[in-house]
Parts: C-alpha cells; structure tokens; sequence
C-alpha cells in the first residue's frame, strides 16, 4: 500500500503534532507514505477569495507533481488543503476557461496534469483501504472508558462529501470504536469551528469554538477527536479568552491519529500529544497487552 | 367517392389562409396565390381570410365540383389544427380526403419571422412543395378497430377506485388490479382531508365495498400486471396473482385464525401504520380492508418458510378450510379495449435529508406516521403520543421536504401545505401544543384552501418563514436540554432562530413509484424527465397518453389532492366509455407496408420498430406488419435495406417531388 504524501504548510507548523502521530500510526500499518518532492502551499483561504484560477495553480502544480511521481492517490491530512485540491480538480474538469489558465501555468513550468490524481483524506485510507479489521489487530491497549466526541469540522464533507455523508459522518465515529473508545453522540461534528474568524472576528468565531466545546463536555466526553489542524487550533488554543467569556470549559482536543497512536501503544510523546494547550485528562494507563 | 388513381390529369385546388392577421400581416397571400396559380397542373388558386370557417370549407367543396378538382392544397396553420377540418371539406365534396395536403405557414413562417419578403419567398416555397407531392398521393382508407368492450385498470386508489365504479355503473365490466392486500391506498391511511376535515374513511370505505360488489367488477387484490401485448381495443394483459395462503372466496373475515396464530402477540411492524403498529404474519390490513379477508405474510409465516408449525389458524378454521398453503402464484391473463393507470405515488424517504434527523431522533416523525397516530383506529388509538408515551408540549412541523428542493426533488408536492395545516389544527384540536409551521410559502389555492389557512392562523398556530437549517439536539440553554432544536433562519424577522419543541413532523412530499420505469415500459407509455407518467398534452389531454387506449390517473401523472385525482378519474373513464361505446376508432391510414416481393427476409427491421408492430412468417420467410400498431414512425422504412418497406403518404417520390419542389 503506497501513496503520495501531501503535509501542507500546518502538519510542518501548528499541526506539527498532526504529522507527529500520522507518520508512525501509517507505518505501523504497513502504509507506506512518500512525501510529495517540492510540494508547494495548497492555495488555501487567501488566494482562494482573491483569484480561484490562481490558487488553482498552486494547487495544480502539487497534484501534477504528484501525477508525475507515480501516480499514487494523494493522502491529504489536512482539511483545508483537501477541500482546494479537491476543489481545483473539479475546477479543472468542470469549467474550460480556469482550465486553460491553469495548464498555461503549468507549462511554464514544464508541468501537465490530465486529472488522474485522486486526493484522499487518512481517515478514508484507513477505514477504506487499510480497513477496520486490520486496526483492531493492531489494538494493544484498547481506549476502553474513553468517552470520545467525533468532531469532523466542515471541509472534508462538505461540498465534496467524497467518502462520507456530508450531514452525518460516521467513518470516525467506527474507527474510534474500534480502538475501544466509548463514542459520544456529538451532533455538531460537522457544524464550523469558527475558522479564521477566532483572528479576525473573535467575538463571533470564539463563540463558534465555545459552543462545540461545551456540548462536548455536556455530553460528557472526556477528550474531542479532530481531523483538521484549524480546528485542533481553534479549539485547543483559546481557552482562556473562551473562559473568560462564558466560563470554563476546558476539554482536549486532540487529532484522531494521537488517539490510535495510543491505542496502537506508542508514548505520549512521540505522539506530540505534549504540544497541546489542554492537555488529555490522565487516565489510568493499563498495561500494554502482550 | 371517385377515387381519381391516375396521376396524368392531376387538377389542382391551392387556397391560402390570411389567418385575420396572423399570416397576412407577414406573408402576401394574393402574390403566394398568384405564384401557385401558374404551377403545373392548378387549376384554382385563392387567397380567403379564414379557410377553416364555414364558408372558407365551401369554398373548396365547390370548387372540386366545379372544377373537378382531384387534388386539394391549403397552406394556413399546422396540420395538428386543422388538417382534420380541411380533410373533411374534402370528402364532402366527394373527395378522397387523403388527396388532400397542407402547408403550414403560420407556425412555420409568418409567426417566425420578421421580414415580409422573405417569409413571402418562404411560403412560396413550401406552397410548391406541396404542390408537386399532392401529385402523387393515392386514395387511402383510415383502417378500423374493434374495441373490445371491458376495461382494466391498475391500481385501487381512490383514483383507480372511481374510475372502476364509473364505468361498472355505466354497465361495463372492469377488471382493477391492485398489488396490496386491499384496495384503499394512501386515502385509507388518512384520519380527516382538508379543507373540509370530512372523516377520509367515512367517504372512501362505501366506494370500497361498492367495489367488492358490483357485478361488473373483478377485483384483484395482491395482485400485479405482469405482461401487456397488444394496441388499442385489443389488449391482451397477463396478472400475476400473488398466493395469499387463502380461499378469497370461503373467507368471511371472522379472524378467528389470527386470534388463533402461534404468534401469541402481534411482533411484526404494520404497513398500514407506517410501522407504528405492529400485527402478526397473518392478519388484515386494516379494520375496514377490501375484500375483507385475511392475508399470510410469506416472510413471517413459519408454516410458509419452515413447513414445521403447528398449524393453529388452520385449526381455527377447521369449518370453513379457507386456509391454503398450497397456493401457488397465478398468471392470469384477460382481454381488454382500454387500460386505465392509477398506480398512485410514492412518499420522499426522509433520511435522505439527514440533517433533520428521521431515523436518528425518534421524535421526528413523517406527516403520514403522525395521520397514524392521529387516527382513532391507529396505533395509539388517536392520543398524539411521543415515543416515550408522553404528550407533546410543543410540535414543529418542516414543509418541503423532499419537494422544492435543488438537492432532491425541483417540484412542489402541492399538497403538503394544506396536509400539514390539517394536522396542526387536529394536534390543536386534540391536545393543547403549540404547534409552529416552517414554510418557504404557503401554498393553499384550491376551493376552500386559503379559507382554512387563515383559519389556521386565526386558532393560534404560528407560522415561520424559513427553509429549516437542521434539526437538532445540542442545547444552548435550559430551555433546550431535552428538546429537539430547529435551527431556522426567519426570513420575516431576519434572523437565525432556534426553536425548542418536542415533536417534529416532517411534510414529506411526493415521488414517483419506485418502479414506474417498469411499469411505463409495459405499457408503452412516456414519463417526464422527474418520473411522472407523461399526460399527451399538458392542457388539451390531460388523461390521454401518447398510447392509445392508455389513460392515467391521480398521482401518477403528478402530485395531487384526492378532488383532483378523482376529477381525473372521471375524466379517464369517459375516454374510455367514448371509445367503448363508439365500438371502433379510425387510424391514420400512415403507417408502413411491405413490399412483400422485394423483403429479402432478413429481420432487421424487426428489433427497431418501437411499437413491436412487425413480425416474421416463418413459412413465407417474410417480415409482416400489423397496421392497428403501426404509428408510422418510418423507422423500418429508412432501414430497410431492400428498400421494400413503403410508407403511406410517404412514398419516396411524395418526398422527392417535395424537396424538388422547395428547391425549385
């Protein structure tokens, strides 16, 4: 099993814990990952508003490295370049005249994409190539006790809900049941964390954040699963502004790869679970299983 | 009539139609008459301001005695006008009418274009053109066709329902088809119908047992057309009569053998309730179902899966032996004139829009469940009841789902306003909710629909106007804990809202049935592009299909309430009572014929025909085709590869001289 490896800019920065617990958990699957050569920015957020064709062709290059390289499906952890990578394929094939701008721009760079790549999110690789039979084999110490809640954020289901209901994810709700985790019905797990509001309009966008932090703790969760470095930032990062508004709700958010790391028996620490603002309650560790 | 076969001394007869204005204004008919006039083989040539009044049919009538005319030409509207009209002036005055050709130049010229000179050179053109095919036409008999007198209709909703007792009371004999257990459809599962809130069973179930016994009418029940062979007034259709595992004649509805079944409590989930309910595997659909006999479930019973149990029904039974389990599917096949369709439609599975939560919160319910439970025969005995068996406080109804809707269905439902209205006033009535209706519009234009709308309003019910976001249960504030939350944006106020209730009902609207695709293909009719069985004209025919002898009714043809599926019950039944009692229709004489000296026999005008009209004689080694199914389309014609398929009116040297003649 092998495929392109997309990081983007987050799972070298703020994600960076993201990456951290990516990498091992693929290995120990047997999933072979060759990071994409000179990959470049995405084309996510900025550019998108300000010129489609041009975030296009930043997206465009990478998914014309990848197409050259091999040919590999694209994994994509982070949901922001997923959604513009996604959506630059469709561009391409949908609309002629982004079409014609961006492969003018490729040739400059002695680069053709003919629109093979296919960009694929971790959690569709695991559940529906790696599949939920081989992880559980993998399972040495089983999150039994661990009250989970599925937090998937907007972009990967939505618009392109490739490999999941765009209202009603299941795919990690199952995977995290089957490192034993207790899954909590969470039924905002695809409603916005506030985005890049939390920078730009924290009033509104913290409130976001606020509300899917405390139905969490409402619904009795002990820690929050997430797929998206944003939304692990929006939620991990503002808690002291978020407390001071509306008063405390502290809950981990963590990235759903940490959460098979452990179950999979890798430490904390090399997991980057250290980095998170609110760290995970501790819970009695059981014993690694023979 | 003189027939005038030979084409040496053609006389012709060319009229131009002013049409008032509609063709005058942008054509010059006298230079299009004086044009015609010095063509071969004319004889008369006019300009008249109507061709199709009176005096404009006489004129040609006439003429042909005047001037033995033997060919007649007029060019004015389209043929689908009055080519009919014009055809019969011609026989009139003693003309075979197929000698007879029009031109259309109003549809095809003047209405079309915007300069007079060139639609003048147009005219002249097409007037020439036909002209020189008239040339060539030959005296044609419309062919005739029996109606057999007994009709078949599929379905026993309310449509299917009155269209049978129609036509059974006008003294003929129906066969109605229907697949369920019992007749009644979607009507039956009703508590009240808007705007009256007459009780839906009070007005339906006399219609019923009218049914089970009329004398003109069969009914079969459980029951599916599984084949139709045949055209107009002669079709042949096979039914497959499913085993019920009892004698629907030694039956007498007692229900002894239910009571008497191994299965001491009901367990399975009850169609008729939406599921609500539950009953056992043998049972009967409901308290008031036609005909009035038990039906065992194949999927349920032991007896019929395993053959190992004890048999206690059969016991139960023990006078009257009404119990089979050796009853085998049936196919039964019968010979009809005309078909009439009703199969009725299909409601909008509600989790395909997963964001308001059927299947998830078990307090979203459909409108047709919250009828069930509205209904004093229903599951609760007509207590409105959450799923925990408590009263709602406060109840939400969503309109438009599954209707008006980009992502799932474009069109409007047209009841589920009025429906939804309905059933706020009948939680009102029953119990003291509040109920608030989310609505994009209010669409409520039928006799007596806005009278009840403002009376909704008027007894308290609220309206919001707002595309409902999603239904949720993550709570915000004390309020909320415990409640379902519908996140709207209010369009009138202009904000987003979140309102707590504790009962949501889901307006689910209309589709087409799951398997209509099939059921067009058997009969050879058309569905528009969103399933719907196609009407032949959207205004003109409404009933008719493009099949004769075909007719549809109620929701099959579109989403409707239960006045206007009825209106078009009736409207179905007098089609087919115009043919039954007229006996015979005549056909357009069109249609292909073959050559049977020049057929090579090689079959391959067979598989093409779209109306299964050709056959093969195995002892000939000639393709032979049947001019009552023949639509003449020329399929076959252009395809053959002999060139021994001909086609009346459209013989190559009619269609050769035409384009000879607009060219010239």
């Amino acid at each position: 099993m092998k495929y392109s490896y997309f990081p983007g800019c987050s799972l070298k920065g703020l994600g960076r814990a993201y990456e951290e617990s990516l990498l091992p958990v693929m290995k120990h699957l047997g999933v072979e990952l060759q990071e994409l050569e000179d990959w470049n920015c995405c084309g996510a957020t900025a550019y998108m508003s300000v010129d489609e064709a041009k975030a296009g062709v930043l997206a465009a290059r990478n998914l014309a490295i990848a197409e050259q390289n091999g040919g590999h499906d694209l994994l994509t952890p982070c949901s922001a370049c997923y959604l513009v990578l996604n959506k630059t394929k469709h561009n391409i094939a949908d609309f002629p005249d982004i079409r014609d701008r961006i492969h003018c721009a490729l040739r400059s760079a002695n680069l053709t994409y003919t629109g093979s790549t296919r960009v694929r999110h971790p959690l569709d690789i695991l559940v529906h190539d790696v599949g939920l039979d081989v992880i559980k084999e993998k399972v040495v110490r089983p999150l039994k006790g661990l009250k989970v809640a599925p937090y998937y954020g907007c972009q990967v289901v939505r618009p392109y809900s490739t490999f999941d209901d765009a209202w009603n994810p299941t795919t990690m709700d199952r995977l995290l049941a089957t490192l034993g985790a207790e899954v909590v019905h969470y039924p905002l797990k695809t409603k916005c964390c506030g985005g890049s509001l939390t920078g730009t309009l924290p009033e509104a966008g913290l409130r976001m954040s606020y509300i899917l932090l405390k139905e969490a703790v409402r619904r009795g969760a002990d820690v929050i699963a997430t797929i998206c470095p944003l939304c692990q930032f929006n939620m991990d990062a503002y808690h002291d502004q978020i407390d001071r508004r509306w008063g405390p709700t502290r809950i981990a958010t963590v990235y759903f790869t940490q959460l098979m790391g452990l179950a999979f028996g890798f430490s904390e620490k090399e997991l980057g679970l250290q980095r998170n603002f609110i760290p995970m309650k501790p819970r009695p560790v059981p014993p690694v299983a023979a | 009539m003189k027939t005038n076969g030979k084409n040496g001394d053609v006389r012709i007869g060319f009229y131009v139609c002013h049409c008032g204005s509609n063709i005058a204004a942008m054509v010059d008919c006298p230079a299009v008459a004086e044009y015609v006039r010095k063509l071969a083989g004319v004889v008369v040539s006019r300009d008249y301001k109507y061709m199709c009044s009176d005096p404009g049919q006489e004129l040609i009538q006439q003429d042909i005695k005047e001037h033995q005319l033997n060919r007649v030409v007029v060019a004015s509207c389209s043929p689908l006008l009055h080519e009919h009209t014009f055809r019969n002036a011609c026989a009139a005055g003693g003309l075979n009418p197929f000698y007879f050709q029009m031109v259309n130049i109003r549809e095809h010229d003047s209405w079309v274009h915007s300069d007079r000179a060139e639609a003048t050179a147009k005219a002249k053109a097409l007037a020439h053109a036909a002209i020189r095919r008239v040339r060539f036409h030959r005296a044609l008999e419309p062919t005739r066709v029996n109606i057999h007198p007994d009709t078949l209709i599929i379905g026993g909703g309310i449509a299917g329902i009155h269209a049978a007792l129609l036509l059974a009371n006008a003294g003929k004999k129906v066969t109605l088809v229907e697949r369920e257990p019992s007749i009644g459809g979607h009507m039956a599962q009703l508590d009240k119908t808007f705007p009256t809130l007459d009780c839906s069973a009070c007005i339906l179930t006399p219609k019923m047992s009218a049914i089970r016994s009329h004398p003109n009418i069969t009914l079969w029940t459980y029951s599916e057309v599984a084949k139709v062979d045949g055209y107009v007034g002669n079709y042949t259709v096979t039914v497959k009569r499913k085993p019920r595992f009892i004698d629907e004649e030694l039956c007498v509805g007692c229900q002894e053998c239910i009571k008497a079944c191994v299965f001491k409590e009901p367990k399975f989930a009850d169609e008729f309730n939406v599921g609500l309910g539950k009953r056992k595997p043998i049972y009967i659909p409901f308290p008031q179902a036609v005909p009035q006999v038990v039906v065992i479930d194949p999927d349920r019973c032991i007896q019929v899966k395993t053959g190992k149990c004890k048999q206690t029904c059969v016991e139960a039974c023990a006078d009257r032996h009404a119990i089979d389990f050796t009853q085998q599917e049936e196919l039964l096949e019968i010979k009809v004139g005309n078909i009439i369709v009703a199969t009725g439609y299909k409601l909008f599975d509600a989790t395909r829009i997963p964001q308001y939560g059927y299947g998830r919160y078990p307090n979203v319910f459909t409108s047709l469940e919250l009828e069930r439970l509205v209904n004093s025969s229903g599951p609760t005995t007509g207590e409105i009841l959450l799923r925990n068996g408590q009263h709602p406080r406060s109840v939400g109804f969503i309109l438009c789902v599954g209707s008006r809707d980009m992502k799932t269905n474009r069109w409007c439902s047209r009841t589920c306003c009025m429906h939804s209205m309905k059933l706020a006033q009948l939680i009102r009535e029953h119990t003291d909710a509040d109920v608030t209706i989310f609505y994009m519009d209010i669409r409520a234009p039928g006799k007596g629909c806005e009278e009840f709308y403002d009376k909704s309003l008027k007894d308290g019910i609220q309206f919001v106007r707002g595309r409902v976001a999603e239904v949720t249960d993550w709570a915000l504030s004390p309020e909320e804990e415990g409640k379902l939350v519908i996140r709207v944006e209010d369009t009138l106020a202009g904000f987003v809202r979140r309102i707590p209730v504790d009962m949501i009902v889901l307006a689910t609207g209309m589709e087409p049935q799951a398997d209509a695709q099939e059921v067009r293909r058997l009969l050879n009719m058309s569905c528009s592009s969103e399933g719907w069985f196609l009407e032949r004209h959207p205004k003109l025919a409404p009933v008719a299909t493009f099949t004769d002898g075909i007719f549809i009714a109620g929701c099959c043809q579109g989403p409707k309430d239960i006045p206007d599926s009825i209106a078009q019950a009736g409207a179905a039944a007098a089609e087919a009572l115009s043919l039954i009692d007229k006996g015979y229709i005549e056909q357009e004489p069109n249609t292909a014929y073959i050559e049977e000296a020049d057929c090579s026999g090689c079959k391959s005008c067979i598989p093409l025909c779209p109306y299964t009209a050709i056959s093969f004689d195995e002892s000939k080694q000639k393709a032979v085709i049947h001019a009552a199914l023949c639509k003449g389309c020329g399929t076959c014609v252009a395809s053959c590869p002999s060139g021994s398929i001909k086609q009346n009116l459209f013989e190559d040297e009619e269609i050769f001289s035409e384009i000879e003649g607009v060219l010239t």
